[in-house]
Parts: structure tokens; sequence; C-alpha cells
């Protein structure tokens, strides 16, 4: 019998009443690759949003490898990729536990299946302090930058092209503001907390020092117009990084300063577009989301393993089932993973 | 279920040698980025993506080939799955990617100016 044959009586059974299995696939199972397509197009649609965002603005788009820099323990190093390689590298091995779990479940071995089944819990929750960590770095940002009134966001950088951080740029001027909280105004009065600079003082501290220069977010691409280019500082320019200007026109975007931008939130991020955060939380939030469930899904599938639920019912088919999504969540953070920091 | 009580454990390992492999030949050439890949241009994108992107979708056969033993699955329930995905994945990529491309030419080349 091929996969879903309906005309009557070519099957010993009643093809419409029900307890056949169309494509060999049971009920759960079937439903399981349902959800998975529908979820997999939903992933789709997000990268492919992204992947809209990043073409629209492809001169200004941050780059992953001066984003991504943070291994834990190495402070003050440049390690771009290696952390989230190592959390690729977990989230596969856990897929290999996951898909054990399963094969054990096919020879009914209790045992392993509990062994792989836990292994596969602790990798899950790796990955997702892991995320946790990322978000953290990304969140608390490193260098800071400023906003110009247009929305340009600009960096430091010194006279090697280094980048620098505000604190190394500031100079500090009487602060004659303080944040406005609740109980110093009126009871609904409050503000969000102020940047740790004011404008006023990075700017003081960019004019005292004349080694500090502006990067932009936009890319130099070494085009003959590029090269020909009187704005960019000679010497400093490399293909495929951000266009540093010369100090005269340091100058001129500097007084168009709006805002002091540390780290990242919804509204605007020190790394450049707008969107690359947004993006970013609400890609990866999803994702570990989606392994956060995985991970109480596996919980709950672990506690029915050790009490024999499976052995009782004489198949391990559950284990296989919770094993597709797992493998799912896999399978949506190799393309995560090639789409935020490899591309 | 053809496959059941087969064990797979050889093709398992494999599998995550392959995957383990292909993932560190990203990561290296995501580190040192070779000049040759990353300076040209071919659809688009530059050879380096490009490489990228193939990688990545070898991952993704073997993810849902071994990993979700959709190997061992009937051909229509395979197809079922794969084909619908694969076809509006590409058909949503070409239609958004073309239309940034667009806007990105209208931002550059027109006289509006949205960044100062």
């Amino acid at each position: 019998m091929d996969a879903t044959v309906t005309t009557p009586g070519s099957v010993g059974q009643k093809t419409w009443g029900g307890g056949n299995e169309p494509m060999s696939a049971s009920y759960g199972k079937l439903m399981m690759w349902f959800f998975i397509v529908s979820d997999a197009l939903t992933f789709s649609g997000f990268l492919a949003a992204y992947g809209f965002s990043r073409f629209k603005f492809i001169e200004t788009w941050p780059l992953a490898d001066e984003v991504f820099t943070h291994f834990p323990f190495l402070h003050g190093v440049t390690a771009p990729m290696y952390y989230v390689a190592l959390m690729t590298f977990i989230l596969i091995f856990s897929s290999v536990t996951m898909v054990l779990a399963v094969d054990a479940g096919h020879q009914m071995n209790k045992k392993k299946v509990t062994f792989y089944m836990f292994l596969t819990i602790i990798g899950g929750l790796i990955f997702v302090g892991s995320q946790a960590w990322e978000w953290k770095n990304f969140i608390k940002g490193e260098y800071g930058a400023i906003e110009t009134k247009g929305g340009s966001l600009l960096q430091f950088v010194d006279n090697t092209g280094k980048r620098l951080s505000l604190a190394e740029v500031a100079q500090s001027l009487p602060k004659e503001r303080e944040t406005l909280t609740r109980n110093k105004g009126v009871w609904f009065m409050k503000e969000s907390e102020l940047p740790t600079y004011s404008v006023e003082e990075v700017q003081a501290g960019f004019a005292a020092n004349p080694n500090i220069l502006i990067r932009t977010e936009v890319i130099y691409q070494d085009t003959p117009a590029n090269r020909a280019d009187k704005t960019l500082q000679p010497g400093l320019q490399k293909a495929k990084h951000k266009k540093i200007l010369t100090r005269a026109e340091s100058e001129k975007m500097l007084a168009n300063a709006k805002y002091v931008v540390e780290g990242a939130n919804l509204v605007r991020n020190e790394y450049g577009s707008k969107l690359f955060a947004d993006f970013f939380f609400f890609i990866t939030g999803f994702h570990g989301f989606h392994v956060f469930s995985g991970v109480i899904i596996n919980i709950i599938i672990f506690f029915n393993v050790l009490l024999g639920t499976y052995e009782r019912r004489g198949t391990y088919e559950m284990v296989e089932k919770v094993g597709l999504y797992w493998h799912f969540v896999d399978l949506v953070w190799v393309f995560v993973f090639t789409v935020f920091y490899l591309v | 279920m053809a496959h059941e009580h087969v064990s797979n454990t050889k093709r398992i390992w494999f599998v995550f040698a392959l995957l383990s492999v292909v993932t560190t030949v990203e990561v290296i050439l995501g580190i040192i980025k070779p000049e040759s890949l990353l300076h040209t241009n071919a659809l688009g994108m530059n050879l380096l993506n490009w490489v990228f992107y193939i990688l990545t979708i070898v991952k993704a056969y073997y993810i849902v080939w071994a990993f979700m033993h959709i190997e061992g699955e009937k051909a229509s329930l395979r197809w079922s799955v794969v084909a619908p995905v694969i076809f509006l994945v590409l058909y949503l990529l070409f239609i958004l990617l073309v239309e940034a491309n667009y806007i990105f030419e209208i931002f550059r080349d027109s006289t509006i100016k949205w960044n100062f």
C-alpha cells in the first residue's frame, strides 16, 4: 500500500472509518510535521524581513564581527565568532543526544532514553543561558556612540583607526541636570536613565583632543569614487570596513550631535542601524523562546520516561515527536547563525 | 515504519562529525575572511556569503534528513513537508530582496535625503 490510498476496497479496512494512517505516519507525528512547516515559514518570514532591511540599508548595516566580540573570562580581548560558534556546537550536540534518545526508544531501552534525554535538557539549558549572556553584552554595549539630528550614528576612533569608547573621549563638565525620578518631581513624572556622558561632554572632549576622528556607519567599498573622496581620512580606509572621516569633517558631523547612545535597546543602539538591534532582539528572542519551550517539553517527556509511561504504552513515539521539535529548533539556529553572525 | 528497531547510531555520529566539520569551516572562514572570496560579486552577494549559505543548506539537509529522519518517511510525506517550504521561501526571498534593492537604489539615486 502506498502513501494515501483512498479507493475503497483496496485496503483491508474502511478508508474513511478512521484508524488508518495517511502517509504511514501517526496522527501526532503528522501534526508535528504540519506545525514544523508552519513554524519554519514563520521564521523564514522573519529572516526574509531581516534580509529586506539589510538590503535596503546595505551601505550602512553593522558588521557582525565588530558587534559580537565577547568571550567569557576574556575581558578586553576581541574574539568575534568564537562564542557563538561554541553555542552552535552545544545546540548541535544536544540535537545528537536527542536523536540518540529517539534511537534508544526504538529499542525500548528505557535507561538509555533517560540518559540521553537528560543530556539534551542540559544542553538546551546551557544554550539558553549562553543566549542570555549574549543579550547582556549586546544590551550593555562596549564603546558607545553619538546619534545626530538626522539619525546617523557616529563612533569614535583615534588616528590609527582604533575604536575609542565614550569614556576615553568625553571630558567631564559640571553637571547641569540629573535624572528625574518619581521622588523628585510630581508622582507621575519620571524619565529613563540619563547616559553616562552628556552630548556637551563628548563634544568638549572631542574638541580638546585633535587625534580623535569620527567613524560613520557607511561601508568603504574601495571604488574610484570612494578613493577620490576628500572627506575621508587618508590611510585609514579599508575595504568592507566603515568609513573614517577627516578631522574637519568629523567636527562638522559632531556639531549635529543629538543623543549619546550606550548599548542597545529597541529605539537606538550603538552598533548602527536601529533595525539591526530590533531584528536581533526579535529573531534571537523568538528562537530563544523556542529553545526554552523545547526544554520545558523535554522535561515533561523526561519525567514521563522516568515514570514508565511509554514503557507501558509499548512505544516511545512521544520522544520521537518532541525530538522533531528539538531538531527543528537546531535547524532554525543554523540559519540564524549564518544570517546574523557569518554573512 | 520500516526503520523501526534498527539502530542508526553509526549514522548519527557520522552526521554529527560532518555538522561539526562544516561549522568549523564556517567559523574559520568567518574569522579570516579570505580576500579572494570577499572582494567578489556574484548575483548581488560576494562569494564568501554564497559559500556560507551553501554550507548552511548542507547542514540543514543533514539535520532534516538524518536527525529528523525524514529519509525514513514515505516519499509523499517527505516532499509534502519539504517542497512547500523550499518553494515559499525562495518566492519570499525573491520578492523581498528585489524590492529592498529597489528601495536602496531610490534612496541612493533620488533626491530623497534620509541620513545626514
